[in-house]
């Protein structure tokens, strides 16, 4: 698959960032003229994986996130997020609906599951004590052409 | 973010603008939570018409009020979300626990 595009952005783990990482994907994915609906759908899922990376990922500590995404051929956009945290154990335990390890911040547990429904394909690869890579990739429709 | 709520005779309606993420829902539920214990309305609707955004974190929100209400013998109901904001509902079965007009 060519890359036909690519921005990288490095933030550090406040909670405040998690909107500006959804402004800087937006941002760039606009060049692909995707729909409405796909917009907040990677929106959402970068979100997700934002906080995850805030919220799990670094425990109130601060690190970096790093955002990667790409336009490639085929009206795909793949996107990278990778923390350098505490990781996660159990992945597949994670990514079961409603799980989670911080009830008492009102975490929902959804995260995964929203960025599996809004994206075409995920990948979580995690290492304790190294970090998380969080990959995701969407294919945008062929709209009026 | 930004948040208004008006009351009258025990029913309140509390209308937020705004995104809806991990770091704005904790102002949002440091206002909500004020106002429901000081106020103790039989009802809060939460109008979602001027929200822009919300990722799962207003899932939290939502299901933490929807808490807070019964056990100050009240209701919670969530209005207006724009039909992208009701996926992200949908998908997280709140409409079970929630009336969502």
């Amino acid at each position: 698959m060519e890359v036909l595009n690519e921005v990288k952005f490095t933030m550090p783990s406040l909670s405040v960032n998690e909107g500006t990482a959804r402004a800087f994907v937006s941002s760039f994915i606009v060049q692909a003229d995707p729909t409405v609906e796909e917009l907040s759908d990677i929106r959402t899922a970068v979100s997700e994986a934002v906080t995850n990376a805030i919220v799990h990922g670094y425990r109130g500590t601060e690190g970096k996130i790093e955002l990667t995404v790409r336009l490639l051929s085929g009206r795909e956009i793949y996107i990278r997020i990778k923390d350098s945290g505490c990781g996660i154990p159990d992945v597949k335990q994670a990514m079961e609906p409603l799980y989670t390890t911080s009830p008492e911040e009102e975490r929902s547990g959804l995260g995964f599951s929203v960025m599996e429904s809004f994206m075409d394909k995920l990948t979580v690869r995690s290492r304790v004590g190294r970090g998380t890579v969080v990959t995701m990739r969407k294919r945008l429709s062929v709209h009026g052409r | 973010m930004d948040i208004d709520i008006r009351s009258e005779n025990g029913a309140a309606i509390a209308h937020l603008r705004g995104e809806i993420d991990h770091h704005t829902a904790k102002d949002l539920r440091s206002q909500l939570d004020k106002f429901i214990i000081n106020m103790q309305p039989e009802l809060l609707a939460i109008d979602f018409a001027d929200i822009t955004f919300m990722d799962s974190s207003g899932i939290g929100l939502i299901m933490g009020r929807c808490k807070l209400m019964k056990e100050c013998g009240g209701i919670l109901e969530v209005r207006n979300p724009q039909p992208y904001i009701r996926r992200v509902m949908k998908l997280s079965g709140i409409e079970r626990i929630v009336k969502v007009i």
